[in-house]
């Protein structure tokens, strides 16, 4: 009886308790309880913390009209900010693919001594605060630095160079590739791995035809991820770029310089492309994951 | 292909306990055995160790008398078919099967042609010639099991090492792989070793069986010999179900503690002991004790199953063989035919 009455009152009226008024038929393939409730908190805090803040940042640069938006557009130091950025971030989410794949495999498989305080190193980049770790980076690679003063020796300088932009970026996106590849290598049985060692495949055939293929959807996400940090990536990298124009300065950080010169405008534009960006970064990167991952598990079903 | 392993003894990662205990086993060139205990037994262990997935190890292991490294392990030619069937998921049935020889350096790989008639040829030994293209998934338990196997013949091995490979399967498809995995085992003329925990399947299918309890060899013997003179009560419960009856040896006869069941004479000395029996070796003697039957029932199996009820304790008795005892009629049981064990009490 009581559900009869809910049922037509659902059917003719609002619904109960949503915020926003969906497609009815919508609401009622979900029989949780608290649906409507639920996913209307989930709608609220959507919109309020990530569509209106992104709405507004796109809309922002087109009050001042579009002669500062093309201003900023045509401004080459402003596009080799960009090339800097997208430069930077894909050297190091490169140089970090190998590298995340080797940890994640050693963790995984052979549990070293002091595994834990590894993995907490790991996670590390993800708990300091950036400005830490640019600073740090700084003092490291900075002229009087232990790592600074060898590798000077070697006729190499790091900070204050794109490299040192690189090195910054790679301690960032690290963690990344490791947290999204350590899972998929857990969940593969190492007897795969014994049975292609006495088939006699090299540690090469093995890594290159049977681990490979399974972490490679893993790899792909991790690397987008990391590279979508990368590219946005502002108190790690500044204190060691030595954001000269042109040559190591990052698209965020004249967005700060921008602001500082009170030109709004020109900020926001400049933080509505890396948005762009990096948002058709992250897309290209799951599309190919999706395409990656029928190959090897959806085949089933042809 | 001929194993021989002296004093091997291999221990946990990281501490003193042995996993496997001073083993000493000789697997000659043909031989189909079987490596039975229950779990934990060492039985997997000892398995990988032949495989050369154990590295460290004290002791020796020899194959055809050589002590063989870990690196030149691939020229041991040796099959090994996992427990999970550790299948390739992201390939074809067919380039699992030929994986061993694809990986081949180029001066010895047969050419395409060859490989995906040797493929082919396997494909129609273990009976799923139309299933070359489709991945490890879409299989049931039984064909993944047989591309397993394919995928580990396929290199032509001397050896093959099996881990429970009949783990998962329905007992109907049991039967056929075993029948079928022994005669591969005569025509390709291997060297086999099979793990498992079910012993009637290692009855069925070994010419040898190890019995292995806590990291060692208890006994390595013919099914006949294990059944005719198990070396220790374990192994004589491993293979079938076994009453026990305690008593004690006074003037070389065994007095029962349990009043219902007939004295006999034995060999053995003075002293506490226990005697073990297969529940189709006890007879029932008329009127010469108080048990009775409490029930009996037949079984499709064309057994009898017997709940017997003496004055100490009630026993469950299935046997071949038809008594003539009416479920009132007092009567004595006859252990004579049991065993006794020295140093067991």
């Amino acid at each position: 009886m009581a559900y009869s009455i809910f049922k037509t009152n659902y059917a003719y009226s609002m619904p109960p308790d949503g915020f926003i008024c969906l497609p009815m038929s919508f609401l009622r393939r979900h029989t949780l309880p608290g649906f409507p409730l639920t996913f209307g908190i989930t709608l609220l805090w959507v919109g309020l913390l990530v569509v209106l803040p992104l709405i507004a940042l796109v809309v922002r640069p087109w009050q001042d009209g579009t002669a500062t938006i093309l201003q900023t557009l045509h401004d080459t130091r402003v596009l080799a900010a960009f090339r800097v950025s997208f430069s930077c971030a894909l050297c190091a989410a490169l140089l970090d693919l190998p590298l995340g794949i080797l940890l994640a495999w050693t963790l995984v498989r052979l549990q070293p001594p002091g595994y834990r305080i590894i993995t907490a190193c790991i996670d590390l980049p993800f708990a300091i605060p950036t400005a830490v770790t640019g600073i740090t980076l700084a003092t490291l690679y900075g002229p009087n630095g232990w790592m600074g003063k060898l590798l000077a020796h070697a006729g190499l300088q790091i900070a204050f160079t794109p490299a040192g932009i690189v090195i910054a970026l790679m301690f960032v996106g690290l963690p990344f590739l490791v947290r999204t590849i350590e899972p998929v290598l857990q969940n593969f049985p190492s007897e795969v791995e014994e049975a292609a060692f006495l088939l006699g495949a090299t540690p090469f055939q093995k890594f290159y035809r049977v681990i490979l293929p399974a972490i490679l959807p893993a790899t792909l996400s991790g690397f987008g991820l990391a590279f979508a940090r990368c590219i946005g990536e502002y108190g790690s990298v500044i204190f060691i770029a030595g954001n000269q124009p042109f040559r190591s300065e990052i698209a965020p950080l004249l967005i700060v310089m921008r602001l500082q010169e009170f030109d709004y405008s020109g900020a926001t534009t400049i933080a509505v492309l890396l948005l762009l960006t990096a948002l058709i970064c992250l897309a290209g990167v799951s599309f190919l994951r999706l395409r990656l991952s029928r190959g090897l598990i959806m085949e089933e079903v042809k | 292909m001929s194993v021989t392993l002296q004093s091997f003894t291999q221990y946990a990662p990281g501490s003193s306990r042995k996993i496997l205990d001073n083993i000493n086993l000789t697997v000659e060139d043909g031989a189909f055995i079987a490596l039975v205990g229950p779990s934990g037994a060492g039985k997997t262990s000892l398995l990988r160790a032949i495989g050369g997935l154990s590295p460290v190890y004290e002791g020796h292991l020899l194959i055809d008398g050589l002590p063989i490294g870990h690196s030149d392990l691939p020229k041991r030619k040796t099959g090994f078919v996992f427990q999970n069937y550790a299948l390739f998921r992201h390939m074809s049935v067919a380039r699992n099967i030929s994986f061993g020889l694809d990986v081949l350096p180029r001066k010895h790989r047969p050419d395409r042609a060859d490989i995906s008639a040797r493929v082919q040829d396997l494909l129609d030994l273990i009976q799923l010639p139309h299933l070359a293209h489709a991945r490890p998934d879409q299989l049931s338990g039984g064909q993944r099991q047989r591309v397993a196997l394919a995928r580990a013949l396929a290199t032509e091995p001397k050896l093959l090492l099996l881990d429970e490979p009949f783990g998962a399967l329905d007992p109907i498809v049991r039967r056929t792989i075993r029948r079928w995995l022994r005669e591969l085992h005569d025509k390709l003329g291997l060297t086999t070793i099979l793990v498992t925990h079910d012993h009637e399947e290692a009855l069925d299918i070994a010419d040898r069986l190890v019995v292995m309890q806590d990291g060692r060899i208890v006994q390595d013997a013919d099914a006949n010999t294990l059944n005719a003179y198990p070396q220790t009560p374990f192994v004589m419960q491993f293979l079938g179900e076994t009453l026990e009856f305690a008593g004690e040896i006074q003037n070389k006869h065994f007095i029962p503690e349990d009043t219902d069941v007939l004295p006999f004479p034995v060999t053995e000395n003075n002293g506490k002991t226990t005697v073990f029996i297969r529940p189709s070796e006890v007879r029932f003697v008329a009127h010469k004790g108080a048990a009775h039957i409490l029930s009996q029932t037949r079984n499709p199996n064309g057994l009898y199953h017997y709940t017997v009820k003496t004055t100490q304790r009630t026993l469950d008795i299935t046997t071949p063989v038809i008594t003539e005892h009416a479920e009132d009629e007092k009567f004595g049981l006859d252990i004579s035919q049991g065993k006794i064990f020295p140093n067991i009490r």
